[in-house]
């Protein structure tokens, strides 16, 4: 589904990203770890065409992501906030998101309806703008907003961080029926450890924007990235 | 202390992702600042002697007679385009420095402007000129003092205008009416400001009232921005209560109504692109300055197609300049949505089509000028539609800066959507149409000079299409600088 060749960013003669060749299967739950400045958001914003790569590239689903722009009906994404528009109210963001997608509002209430419980009545008919959310609410709403549209691919970037441990149980379980259904390719970075190898069936490591480790997740897959990580 | 703040301020210039547009822009205003220096110089050398030559009175009293009007123009020049600085407070608010200093730093920073530096270009020459010719010397150091004081005053009273709407409004309200009451003979307010600003000169104590009013201000800012420093009051506004809207008679617009109606939103809940608004309405009275024959200088041809760009074109200069910098908070979504370049750029066009031809149709009260106005009015709404609305787009492609929706809520927020900044980079687009008028008018007289201007406006709709891969062009190639400096908020 996503195949990355050769991909590497630099800024000013630092190399902040460099992987040889990196490929992600269809209905894969592909969870990326590491610390800060590992490269996991470089990566992310690489797949998403939002800055230029210094060498190599990306495509999704066979489109070159740098080339043509096919690739954006299957694909979805929430980085940070700078996906969300302030001055709308939830339900205008999800309506605005859906008509790019080609919802009608019937769908788009639909799927609404079934995260009432992840939105745990903060976030609907609030009389709240997103700029005036809180930061874990603004979150909730960007993650559900990713579900719009059958997307084929779903990329959110440390989902698991600002929200709280009710909430971070029920996003498991989206991510997980997302992991379930074989269609969907799953991309999720975070640093909590345990939540990946929980959410995810494959677990990929950066450090200093390379891969450093690449397993499928198993029974053991948790110590061996704890002792990885603890140095 | 201050040195600190100065260093900071340097540091976000310098690093400032838009540095390269910006150079650019303080080099142009660099020029028109050079202008006004030598105009204020020219005036102040020379206005004793040519008031002495003519008109023989005392220069004095004939200057302190129009101070009045001198004042009120500063005011309004600084309400127009005075760019409030925003400094970035939040970070400062738990560093051990005093909240009384955070205040005067950032009403300080206001004062280190071209609007109050430019007055001295005509005072102290003015005031030198005063003294060799023999006037009381404590007299001229005491009015000038007070002069001072006042360009001071106005300094803080833009300030304040500026955070509060309805001072605003009511400013220009006043402003209006006095000059209407001047203008049609009714009061003359001259007459006794004349004798208040001689007596700063002639008295050695009234220039006490002007310097006591300046510290009664300084002390009330000072105090309202202090009451602004909290997280929950000035630093981030109120939280209003949001309807969901759902604009359906914009459907009609078919896939572009997506976009509309976002912007209709945009529009109308943010506040620095609520004044887009106000500003377009005040730009449809600008022509008022130009039609009525009332000032010497702006009564020919050329000045009013000029004034008759502005009168349309309000909305589409000040809204349009910055497209797509309005939506540069979440541009990174915009970009990795399934958006067609053209749709979103269309949709904006669309939206200063409206806007221009809403204007038109309230500028008809120019029919009381006569028909020929009016239709000079209309041949430069169509430049406006046809030619302006894709320059700006054109241009707004480069204009990296990116605008904090959210700034504008905050104490020393930038609220105006209309600074020198603007001005400047649309000047270019009033300067065509001069040119065309001027040609046509040569050939056989003003109609033809109209029918050149609305002709090219004609000409521009024919090849819309193309200017529009165009743009879209510029802004495939222009995505990753553009996106990387939309990352810096100020």
């Amino acid at each position: 589904m996503i195949e990355v060749n050769n991909l590497r960013k630099t800024y000013n003669g630092t190399t902040v990203l460099n992987i040889g060749h990196l490929q992600i299967e269809q209905g894969e739950s592909f969870g990326l770890v590491g610390n800060n400045g590992a490269g996991k958001t470089t990566l992310f914003s690489l797949l998403l065409d939002l800055i230029e790569p210094s060498a190599g590239q990306v495509a999704i689903n066979g489109i070159q992501v740098n080339k043509s722009e096919a690739w954006k009906p299957l694909v979805s994404a929430f980085l940070d906030e700078t996906f969300l528009i302030g001055y709308l109210t939830p339900e205008e963001y999800f309506y605005f998101i859906g008509e790019l997608r080609g919802q009608n509002k019937a769908s788009v209430d639909a799927l609404l309806h079934k995260h009432e419980d992840f939105f745990n009545g903060e976030i609907l008919k609030n009389k709240k703008y997103l700029r005036d959310l809180s930061k874990g609410n603004q979150k909730k709403v960007g993650i559900v907003a990713t579900l719009i549209g059958n997307p084929q691919v779903v990329i959110l970037d440390e989902p698991f961080a600002n929200l709280d441990p009710t909430t971070q149980f029920r996003l498991k379980k989206i991510i997980k029926d997302l992991a379930d259904d074989k269609n969907v390719t799953v991309l999720v970075s975070s640093h909590d450890l345990a939540h990946t190898t929980e959410v995810s069936n494959r677990i990929v490591a950066m450090h200093k924007g390379e891969i450093v480790k690449d397993i499928k997740t198993s029974a053991e897959t948790l110590k061996e990235l704890e002792e990885f990580f603890a140095v | 202390m201050f040195k600190k703040f100065l260093w900071l301020e340097w540091k976000a210039f310098t690093r400032a992702a838009s540095l390269g547009t910006n150079i650019a822009l303080k080099i142009l205003m660099g020029l028109v600042a050079l202008y006004f220096i030598g105009v204020f110089l020219a005036l102040g050398i020379g206005v004793y002697f040519v008031i002495d030559e003519h008109l023989h009175q005392d220069p004095l009293v004939v200057i302190n007679k129009f101070m009045i009007y001198y004042m009120a123009m500063d005011l309004v020049m600084r309400v127009m385009l005075q760019k409030i600085p925003i400094i970035n407070i939040r970070p400062l608010l738990v560093l051990p420095i005093k909240r009384s200093t955070i205040v005067n730093f950032a009403l300080a920073k206001t004062f280190v402007s071209f609007f109050t530096i430019m007055h001295v270009f005509f005072f102290v020459p003015f005031s030198i000129v005063l003294i060799m010719k023999g006037y009381d010397p404590l007299g001229v150091a005491l009015w000038w003092v007070a002069m001072w004081a006042m360009i001071y005053c106005n300094n803080l009273l833009n300030i304040l205008i500026n955070n509060k709407d309805s001072l605003f409004i009511g400013f220009i309200v006043l402003i209006l009416a006095l000059g209407g009451l001047q203008y049609y003979g009714i009061y003359d307010i001259t007459l006794v400001t004349g004798v208040y600003y001689q007596s700063l000169f002639s008295t050695y104590y009234v220039f006490i009232i002007p310097v006591v009013v300046l510290i009664g201000l300084w002390v009330f800012t000072h105090k309202y921005f202090i009451k602004k420093l909290y997280l929950d009051t000035g630093l981030k506004g109120k939280n209003e209560i949001a309807e969901t809207q759902d604009f359906k008679w914009l459907n009609r617009f078919g896939s572009m109504a997506v976009f509309l109606k976002n912007d209709i939103k945009l529009i109308l809940r943010n506040k620095r692109s609520k004044t887009t608004v106000i500003m377009s309405v005040l730009f449809i009275f600008y022509g008022l300055l130009f039609y009525t024959g009332g000032i010497e200088v702006y009564d020919n041809q050329p000045m009013k197609v000029f004034a008759s760009i502005f009168v349309t074109g309000g909305f589409l200069l000040t809204f349009g300049q910055f497209v797509p910098s309005w939506d540069s908070a979440y541009y990174p979504l915009m970009m990795s949505q399934n958006i067609q370049y053209r749709e979103y750029i269309a949709s904006k066009w669309w939206l200063m089509v409206i806007g221009t031809v809403v204007s038109a149709v309230l500028a008809s009260f120019y029919l009381y000028f006569g028909i020929e106005i009016y239709l000079m009015i209309l041949a430069g709404a169509v430049f406006n539609i046809g030619v302006n609305s894709l320059l700006v787009l054109l241009g707004g492609a480069f204009v990296k800066t990116p605008i904090d929706l959210t700034s504008s809520k905050q104490a020393f927020g930038d609220k105006k959507a209309f600074n020198i900044k603007t001005f400047i980079i649309s000047l270019p687009k009033m300067l065509v149409p001069i040119a065309l008028f001027v040609i046509g008018n040569y050939i056989s007289g003003p109609l033809m000079g109209y029918g050149f201007i609305a002709g090219t406006g004609l000409l521009g709709l024919i090849f819309r299409n193309a200017a529009f891969r165009a743009i879209e062009r510029i802004y495939k190639a222009e995505k990753y600088s553009t996106l990387s400096a939309y990352k810096q908020k100020n």
